[in-house]
């Protein structure tokens, strides 16, 4: 009895498997597919969601005019709220029945996004979200976003090499996942290159002075000032800080990275050293062809938002002409294999853990532009 | 690091009492909390903003144009977001406080439309004329800014005391029907009033601009938050409660910062307000005449 039902079932599958193996859509008709993106569309941190649904939708509409996969963008605003972020998953995941996501922005978002993804077995993807245990949250979330704990280590020690640097202050937002986990390397990378910490001074996002901190550590006389802030507070901390007579190098994290510094602190900018998995000014012909379309789309130079958005959409259509069609486990596992992936931020793989790996590129602001730091 | 500290600390303390006197005197008269002012004071800064780097106009066009666009915008305010809920009989006085609060997610998204969302550089030569007195380096916009916001307060106060103008004014605050009878065009007032404190708000957006050098949409938010801290803390409708109290929450925040931990900037700040108004609960300079003439 127990035979006839297991021949049975070989049988019944060997059938399914052809039925769907007829099924499978003939070559040369696209993959159509729903995908999702959740973004800071409005709201505190809404410059970021910017830079971020333009890269997506400039890399949509250049694989949709190739036609082999079609993609429908579902774009929902996060607000950069956890609770929001959380609610735009749901919502794509079950009314919009979406095959994957894009984003959500901050990491403190996708810790409330990404255990709801995964649960529903929706790849989803933050092309942002640097904190540590992104990809930890489940085997369906990804990042390509480069972590702090790669970038960190990289920025500082150079730094530490070429200026000789013994005493540090660090300098932090303490209200945001990103900035607060680079601030963890920050302390961490010091400890490893035995920098000693004169002192640690937090700031929230948003503040408009920062003053009080930094005539503190201007007093305490530091060698260079680890300062992990997204560019919006950082560029205000550099020109207040400059202002007040404190120039010592400032090695700022990955949010660190943006034209938009040097455009909010103009020359107060200088000697701003950063690690960068993105860098608009290489020679790569890639890179220079996403610059010029991104410019003539959008009247500015995309930061490394734009661009890490922009890799992640072609990152995931390739996974989906991979998968060979829209199903949200396939397509999970054919992204899980990405190896190898050349995008305009250069070499990229996912590791075992679907984490980044990739070289990043430590940068110096001098004469008004990021330039490479040796 | 003590005097540079405290010289942070007046001008940040002097920035919020600017911004909290335009609370405190629309609550005086109107006895409304003008959740719109934050954003009206934003606005402010905007407008000279413009008029300083885009056009390059020296810095008392960037005043006047600043006072005059935040006055305008004073005058719509109550014109079409108080006037009409005030005329309808039965209407709650809660019912101005939800419509100003819906002028100012308003404001914030059409700042954020016209501005964008990022920090915008707000440069003026006059921000970087500074002078050294033994080891601590002065801005003169930092003595200017409490100057300005001395002069406001001891402006405001002789206006509504001594001047036939503030007696109405009082009156109108004291009793609405009464003072109309008595011959005072209490519409008049009222607009006069809101249009007063906005135009203040335009002023504390220029101090605002000029100290920090950096203006974004939000900052009318995070500054009317601590504005209507403030007036609760110095006593509704006291204009010397304004005064005091934006010091004291700028020099305790900057100190808490100096000698304490940064982190808990805001939180020190606000304990120290809930503990004074726990032995206060009328605020410092609370005998105001709006608690006490009922």
């Amino acid at each position: 009895m127990k035979r006839t039902v297991r021949l049975f079932a070989v049988v019944a599958c060997a059938l399914f498997a052809f039925v769907f193996m007829g099924a499978e859509k003939p070559k040369g008709e696209p993959i159509r597919a729903k995908i999702g993106v959740i973004s800071i569309i409005t709201g505190q941190g809404a410059a970021y969601g910017e830079a971020i649904t333009n890269g997506i939708k400039l890399a949509r509409d250049e694989v949709n005019a190739k036609g082999e996969v079609l993609i429908d963008l579902k774009v929902e605003d996060s607000s950069g709220k956890q609770e929001q972020a959380l609610a735009a998953a749901q919502k794509l995941i079950n009314s919009e029945k979406v095959v994957a996501i894009i984003g959500p922005t901050l990491s403190n978002e996708m810790f409330a996004a990404g255990p709801e993804a995964n649960a529903s077995g929706v790849p989803i993807m933050g092309t942002s979200t640097t904190a540590k245990g992104i990809p930890q949250i489940g085997k369906f979330v990804f990042r390509n976003a480069l972590p702090e704990s790669q970038a960190i280590p990289a920025s500082v020690g150079q730094a530490v090499k070429k200026y000789n640097i013994r005493k540090v202050a660090l300098l932090y937002g303490n209200d945001d996942a990103f900035t607060k986990s680079g601030f963890d390397t920050m302390k961490e990378v010091a400890g490893t290159l035995k920098l000693e910490i004169l002192t640690i001074q937090e700031f929230q996002k948003g503040q408009a002075d920062y003053k009080a901190q930094l005539t503190k550590i201007a007093s305490l006389k530091p060698d260079a000032v680890l300062c992990s802030a997204l560019y919006n507070e950082g560029g205000v901390i550099l020109a207040q800080a400059r202002k007040m007579g404190l120039k010592v190098p400032f090695v700022g994290g990955n949010g660190f990275n943006s034209p938009k510094v040097i455009e909010i602190a103009k020359d107060a900018a200088e000697g701003l050293i950063v690690a960068t998995p993105w860098f608009g000014e290489k020679s790569d012909p890639k890179v220079m062809a996403f610059v010029a379309k991104y410019e003539k789309a959008y009247g500015k130079k995309p930061d490394q938002f734009a661009a890490q958005a922009y890799d992640a959409f072609y990152i995931m259509t390739n996974a989906l002409k991979a998968a060979g069609t829209a199903d949200r486990a396939k397509l999970r596992d054919a992204l899980a294999a990405t190896k190898n992936f050349q995008g305009v931020l250069g070499n990229f793989s996912f590791d075992a853990e679907r984490d980044v790996v990739m070289a990043p590129n430590v940068l110096i602001v001098k004469d008004g532009k990021f330039t490479i730091f040796n | 690091m003590f005097l540079e500290q405290l010289i942070n600390g007046i001008t940040l303390g002097s920035i919020y009492a600017i911004v909290a006197l335009g609370y405190t005197l629309v609550f005086g008269v109107l006895d409304i909390i003008n959740m719109a002012h934050g954003e009206i004071f934003m606005f402010g800064a905007f407008a000279s903003l413009l008029i300083v780097s885009k056009a390059g106009a020296p810095l008392p066009v960037a005043f006047l144009g600043a006072i005059v666009v935040t006055a305008a915008m004073g005058l719509l305010l109550e014109r079409f977001a108080l006037r009409p809920l005030r005329s309808r009989p039965g209407a709650s006085h809660l019912a101005s406080l939800i419509s100003t609060i819906g002028v100012s997610i308003l404001l914030e998204n059409v700042a954020h439309k016209i501005f964008g969302s990022g920090n915008h550089l707000f440069e003026t030569p006059f921000a970087e004329i500074s002078f050294t007195i033994g080891p601590v380096t002065v801005y003169l916009v930092q003595v200017v800014i409490l100057l300005i916001s001395l002069f406001l307060m001891v402006g405001l106060s002789l206006w509504l005391s001594r001047t036939r103008a503030g007696k109405a004014l009082r009156a109108t605050a004291e009793n609405l029907e009464t003072a109309g009878l008595l011959g005072v065009d209490t519409n008049r007032m009222i607009t006069a009033t809101v249009v007063i404190a906005s135009a203040m708000g335009g002023v504390a957006g220029v101090l605002v601009g000029m100290a920090f050098n950096y203006i974004n949409n939000q900052i009318g938010l995070s500054m009317g938050l601590k504005g209507l801290a403030i007036i609760i803390f110095g006593g509704m409708g006291s204009v010397y409660g304004a005064m005091a109290g934006g010091l004291i929450l700028g020099l305790s925040e900057t100190f808490v910062v100096a000698y304490g931990s940064s982190g808990y900037r805001d939180a020190i700040a606000f304990v120290a307000i809930i503990v004074i108004l726990l032995i206060r609960p009328q605020g410092l300079f609370g005998q105001a005449p709006a608690e006490a003439r009922r």
